[in-house]
Formats: C-alpha cells, structure tokens, sequence
C-alpha cells in the first residue's frame, strides 16, 4: 500500500516535471550596445528561432562588462564577443596567450566559446583622408610628429589596457588633447574637423562613407579581435538544436560581408534585423518571416505608432511604480525626520548621498544583485525619487510656525490626530512640488533603462544613438519630453485639489 | 435656577479634595544654562482673573506653558484639581482648558467654524450639538454669524482673536490661559474687545490666566497681578497694593514706566 502510494506520487511528480521539456526552450540573446554586435544578436535570435526554439534578444544591452556580466549571472545565455575582448579585458588578470588556456578559462566559469564568425574586428586608428594627406600620415609611428592633433576615442577604449593607454606607451605618443566619447559621436567629430584621429573597428562602414584613412599599424600592437559568440554551458543540454542553428553562423561572415551588413544600418538607414535577415536568406539560406522590407507607408506609420505605444506602456510602468514606491516609503521618512532630529540628518544625508552617485553607475552597480530588465531600473528610480519627496516633507513640516504648532497641542489632539488634520494639510503644497520634481526627473531617468534593458523611451534612444538616426531618437526623446509635462499638468491639477483652499487665498487686509 | 443639593454637594466635595484650580509649587524651567523661570509658587483660582505681568522674557509665557503642559518643569509640580500633570492624561486635561495666543494660533487651511469645532469634531461630538454652541459663542464673542465660513487669511486682526477664543470656549474648560492676546491689534479695537473681553471673563466665571506687559490693561483685567522680573515673582496683589505698598523700587519703575499721554517730554514733570 506505501510503495503504492510512493510510486504514485513519484508518478505524478514526473509528469509535472517533464511539462516544461514539451515546451521550445528560451534562448535569452544579448548584444553590446553597437550596430555590429547588435546585427550579430538579430542573427543568433532568428537563427534560434529557426529551430523552433523561442528566443529573448536584449539588443544593445551596454559595454562589454555588463555583457559578460549578465553571461555569467545567468541573466543571458549567449551574446557576440571578440578575442581581443576577452583576452584583453574580460580576462585580462590571467595573462592568457593561446586558443586553448582561454577556453580553459573560460569554461571554468562556465562559458563555451565559439569557432571563429569569420571576421576580425580589430581596432584601428583612422584620420580624415585629405588631412593624413597634407600632414603625411600613413602609419601609428607618424602621429607622434604631430602633438598638436586631437584624438578622440571611445570610452571604453580610453580605459582598457589594450587600449588608449597601452597604445600611447608604446609608440611613445605626445598627444595631450585626448577626449573620450561614444563612438558614433566620435565619427561625427571627425567629420565636423573637431577631432583628427579616432579609433575605429575595422568593420566599421563609415570608413568609406566619410572617407578615412585606417593607420598603419606599423608596430603590430593591436591584437586579433576575432568574433566569437560567447554563451553558456548549459545552453548545449538546454536547447541543443538551438545551439547548433545558431552555430551555423561560425566561419561564415568576412570583414568584407560584415561591413556590408554594418553599412546597411549606418548608411542605408535599414534595421539591424532586416540586415541580419537579409544575410541569414542569402548566406545561409535560413528564411526569416520578416516582412519588414516589404512595408507600406502607412504600416510603417502604424508599427512606430505601435512601438512608442508598447515604449509608452514601458515607460509609464517603470515610473509610476518606482514612483509610487518611493512616495509610500519617503513621504513616513520625511515626517519621522521632521520629528526627530538625528534620525532625520542621518535620513537626509543618505539620499543625499544616492543621489549623488551618476545615474548610469547607479543602474549598472545594480545589476549583479537585482539582474538586467525592468528590475534593477525601478530600484534605481525609486532611490533617485526619495531624495525629493523626503526633503519636501521635511521642510514642509519643518516650516509650520511654532506658534500653529502649539496651538494645535494645546488643544488636546493626540499626535496622530495633529499630524493628519493640521500638519499634513500646511506640508501639502511642500509634498506636492517634492513628489512633482521627483515625477519629472524620474521621467526623464528611466531613459536610462533602455541601457539595462529595460524597455521605455531610452530604447529608441540608444537605438537611435547608435544608428546615427535622429528620427530614432525623436521617437524617444519626443514622448519622454511629453509625458514630463503632462505629469506636471496633472500634479497641478491635483495641487487644485489637494492643496487647502485656506493657503492658496490672499491675505485680507 | 438655583443648584439642586446634589450639584451644592458634589461642588463643596470638589472643594475639600483639592484646594485650588491649578497650583505650581516650586518650578523651575531652565534652557541650558540660562534660567528662564527661578522656584515659583503660584495658585489659580476659580472665578477669578490673574494676571502675569512684566518685561519680555521675565519668564511669564513659561508659566502660562508650564500650566498646560507645553514644557515640563525641571523641578517641581504643576497640578491641575489636585493632580499632578506629569502623572494625568494630559489631552484631556487640556480638553478642560482653553487658550488663546498673540496671533490667534488659527490654522490658516480651516475655516473658523472649522477651527472652532475642530476639537469637537474630533471627539465625535453630534452636528447637532455642535451648531448651536458656536451659535451661542458667536454672540458671546460678538463674531459675525457670517464671517464663519471665511479662512483665517480673510478675516481682521480683531474677528481672527474673537474665533481663537470661540474656539479655546468650546469645550467649556474650566481654565482659561491667556498669552498676550491682545497685542497684535491696533489701539481703537484693543480697547472695545478689551471691553468685550471683560465682560466675558464676567460672565463666563472661570479661571482666567492672562499674560500682558501693558500695565494698564492689567489693571483694567485683574482681580489679582503678579509681577514678573528676570524668572522670580517680585509682587501679587491689587494694582492698588501695587501703588500703595510696592514691593521693592523696581514694581514702582515698572508701573511709572508706561507714559501718559500729557507727558509729552523727559523730564516735563519737573
């Protein structure tokens, strides 16, 4: 009779657990936060969806930290990388040298790299052709002839060691003027005359498009940055037909055929994934349903209609529960403040402080305890709208004149009954312009959860950025502009309300 | 109407249990190092004026405060009908007192209604039985039936004082505490509410505590003054003990300090 019943349960607890197998598997795709790695993320997304499998793709996700990052945590299973990359700055500690110790390396932490894309994406540095002419630029060695130029690289290249740093030291570089900037900005410097030389990545279209001079690396410094992918062990047992779809694309993109891809975007004003779906056709022979090229006019109306529509929906949820949270947590904060004194220097100092450490940091040191997504971009919001709101109800509260206060207590209300019919009420207008300042900025912050990942306004924003496409970022910019003024109309509208009519008359005389 | 024999009773029982309205016996009140009020023994008693009087900060507001409770002494009691504040309920021990401040204390987000009925409302009194009181206070106060649905920014100087004391009335309280509240108003409206103000204390029979620094509207309140100098009271009586019998030089300073309006120079007496 037991064994029965023990068979019958370990009967039951096998069907539930074999439900999910009966389901495709996720493939959770990420790509750092440029057009090529961003196509490359198109082409791993569709690929894996070609075998059935369903797939996630966190496009431009950020700088190569926060990839990997992610990759490691678990918060992504697989995204585009170089060797170089890896090497360099991933790994950089441990000095690695051949194929085999990185793999080594990096199977310890659990990560698999791929057979080589086919491309090698290193970095260069590049001078606007008429320019290297009239100074006799051909190679790295010649720059140091000419202190007086100004470079402008891209952050990350001004920071890792196989970058600006190492660069300068090695070919002895005098050059002081040197600015670090995102990339895309970088090509519009040079073009503009207000930078001589920035770094580029060999695959980069703009190369052509404005007409660069790519140095001689004449020292051989820049090491190999082969395109891999970079994914998880576990992916092989997950979804191995997956894997092996997206796998498909080893050996198979040229510099030649990547630059193409990369132009595509950057000057033919395609997307990402019409690029990506056009290689996968012809290269690969993989048939993508994007009927993306194909798009009337007025679709193409509807659908940006529609993605500011899901952005918007996006956006306002991120604000508003941060926002609500934070109004719920800092409004009780601000009256035990206002009530005693050290408690309420301490309470004041700390969100002073949180709201001194750089939006962007914020989102990004939240990442290893709270993921990628919407998560992370809500605590972050919610510390930036305490700060606000607590120093409004402070004040507002701290500010009632003693001689209101005393009356108030020498009638006989107990605390509770002061607070909530005669101190709350004179705070009123204090809380509400803290609670409108925070809305405001919370509004324009949560952009920045387009970085993490977490959907909103800031996506067509970095999008945008990284396209080169000012429609793109309008497209951000425009409804994020809106809805920051129409939660100001709406909280003046509800100061109308809940503002006692007692303080908003003029005084008799 | 007189009282029934259990009323007369129940009065004289009140009066054997404890033998004054409010009694401090020797407080003091210091801020840091700075005395505010030296050991002071002081007693109120029903139907009766008293009025607290001297220089600015002799310490006579910290006694008016000291009475409801505001501040606590640093040594001694203050007892409200025999009992020890410290040990009471203190809400309802301020329920049973009024008091009114300079500027009123009204709460500008409240008509005055509102704040009159505010405590009232608050203790769930019946709609019913809060109209007629205000009613009845607002002819007591001579306050305009229609200026109560007004806010305190819109009302004068004058109606803002006469809803401050409808509202310190209208619980009834058996003290009334009173902290210069006259002085923010002008001359002319001064003396008609002081007038006023008299005629109430007359007929409403509590104990009154009325904080001044004008010697003379002491004189025209008080059944009994005590004079405050630097935290210690230096003389309690008549204004004619006063004059006639004055404690020490500095009481007849202070009474001669106030000019007449004859004396038009220093020194024209001479």
């Amino acid at each position: 009779m037991m064994r029965r019943c023990i068979l019958a349960i370990a009967a039951c607890l096998m069907i539930v657990h074999s439900v999910p197998a009966a389901e495709p598997p996720l493939v959770r795709v990420a790509s750092k936060s440029f057009t090529e790695s961003i196509i490359l993320g198109e082409m791993i997304s569709e690929l894996a969806e070609s075998s059935g499998a369903k797939s996630k793709y966190l496009a431009g996700l950020g700088g190569t930290r926060l990839a990997w990052e992610a990759l490691v945590n678990g918060e992504i299973d697989i995204y585009p990388e170089y060797t170089g990359t890896i090497t360099q700055e991933i790994l950089a500690d441990l000095k690695l040298t051949t194929d085999a110790e990185t793999r080594q390396a990096l199977a310890e932490r659990g990560i698999v790299m791929s057979q080589p894309l086919g491309f090698n994406n290193t970095y260069a540095l590049g001078m606007r052709e008429r320019h290297a002419e009239e100074l006799g630029i051909r190679t790295i060695s010649d720059l140091g002839k000419h202190p007086q130029l100004k470079f402008g690289f891209s952050s990350e290249f001004m920071d890792r060691s196989d970058g600006w740093p190492g660069l300068q030291k090695k070919y002895q570089l005098p050059q002081q003027d040197v600015s670090g900037l995102n990339h895309d900005l970088a090509y519009k410097g040079i073009v503009s005359g207000a930078l001589d030389v920035i770094d580029l990545y060999t695959t980069d279209a703009e190369i052509a498009e404005y007409k660069l001079r790519v140095l001689e690396d004449d020292l051989g410094y820049f090491p190999a940055y082969d395109a891999v992918l970079l994914y998880r062990h576990e992916l092989a047992e997950d979804a191995p037909r997956a894997l092996a779809a997206i796998l498909k694309m080893q050996e198979q993109i040229t510099a030649a055929e990547m630059r193409r891809l990369n132009a595509k975007v950057k000057v033919q004003n395609q997307t990402e994934a019409q690029a990506a779906a056009e290689f996968l056709r012809s290269d690969l022979g993989v048939d993508v349903d994007s009927e993306e090229g194909t798009r009337s006019f007025w679709s193409n109306v509807s659908a940006v209609a529609h993605s500011i529509w899901l952005r918007t929906l996006q956006h306002l949820y991120l604000t508003s529960l941060s926002l609500f949270s934070a109004i719920v947590v800092a409004i009780p904060l601000g009256i035990v403040s206002a009530k005693r004194k050290t408690f309420g220097q301490i309470v004041l100092g700390t969100v002073g402080i949180v709201q001194t450490v750089p939006s962007l940091a914020l989102f990004v040191f939240l990442i290893p305890v709270f993921g990628i997504g919407p998560v992370p971009a809500i605590v972050a919001l919610f510390m930036y709208s305490l700060l606000g709101i607590v120093r409004n109800t402070y004040a507002g509260l701290h500010d009632i004149p003693p001689q209101l206060q005393e009356s108030a207590e020498a009638l006989g209300l107990p605390w509770m009954a002061r607070l909530r019919l005669i101190e709350l009420p004179l705070a009123a207008r204090s809380i509400l312009a803290g609670i409108k300042t925070a809305t405001v900025i919370n509004v324009g912050t949560a952009t920045l959860g387009g970085f993490i990942g977490a959907g909103g306004y800031g996506e067509p924003i970095f999008t945008g950025i990284s396209r080169g496409d000012v429609g793109m970022i309008l497209q951000g910019a425009i409804p994020a502009a809106v809805m920051a003024l129409g939660a100001q109309g709406l909280f003046e509208l509800a100061e109308r309300r809940l503002v006692p009519k007692g303080l908003r008359i003029k005084q008799h005389d | 109407m007189s009282p029934t024999i259990n009323e007369y009773w129940s009065a004289v029982l009140k009066r054997f249990r404890f033998r004054f309205m409010l009694e401090l016996s020797g407080v003091s009140k210091s801020y840091g190092e700075k005395q505010i009020l030296a050991e002071t023994d002081l007693q109120i008693d029903a139907g009766m004026v008293t009025v607290l009087i001297g220089p600015s900060g002799c310490g006579k507001s910290t006694l008016l405060r000291l009475m409801i409770g505001l501040i606590t002494p640093d040594r001694g009691r203050v007892q409200f009908e025999g009992a020890d504040l410290s040990g009471t309920d203190i809400l309802s021990v301020r329920h049973r007192m009024g008091y009114v401040i300079q500027d009123g204390g009204l709460f500008p987000h409240l008509t005055a209604e509102r704040n009159v009925a505010l405590l009232a409302r608050y203790l769930g009194w019946p709609e019913s039985r809060i109209k007629p009181r205000i009613t009845e206070l607002a002819e007591l106060t001579h306050f305009p039936v229609e200026g109560l649905q007004r806010y305190p920014l819109q009302l004068s100087g004058g109606q803002r004082q006469r809803v401050s004391l409808m509202r310190a009335l209208m619980l009834d309280p058996d003290v009334l505490l009173l902290d210069e509240p006259l002085g923010a108003l002008d001359p002319l409206i001064r003396s008609d509410l002081q007038v006023e103000l008299r005629e109430i204390f007359r007929t409403l029979g509590k104990a009154v505590v009325l904080v001044t620094h004008d010697i003379g509207e002491a004189g025209f309140f008080g059944d009994r003054i005590v004079l405050i100098r630097e935290g210690r009271i230096v003389q309690t009586g008549t204004l004619e003990d006063f004059m006639q019998r004055p404690a020490d030089p500095f009481v007849t300073r202070f009474i001669n300090a106030q000019r007449s309006p004859w004396d038009t120079a220093p020194g024209s007496e001479s």
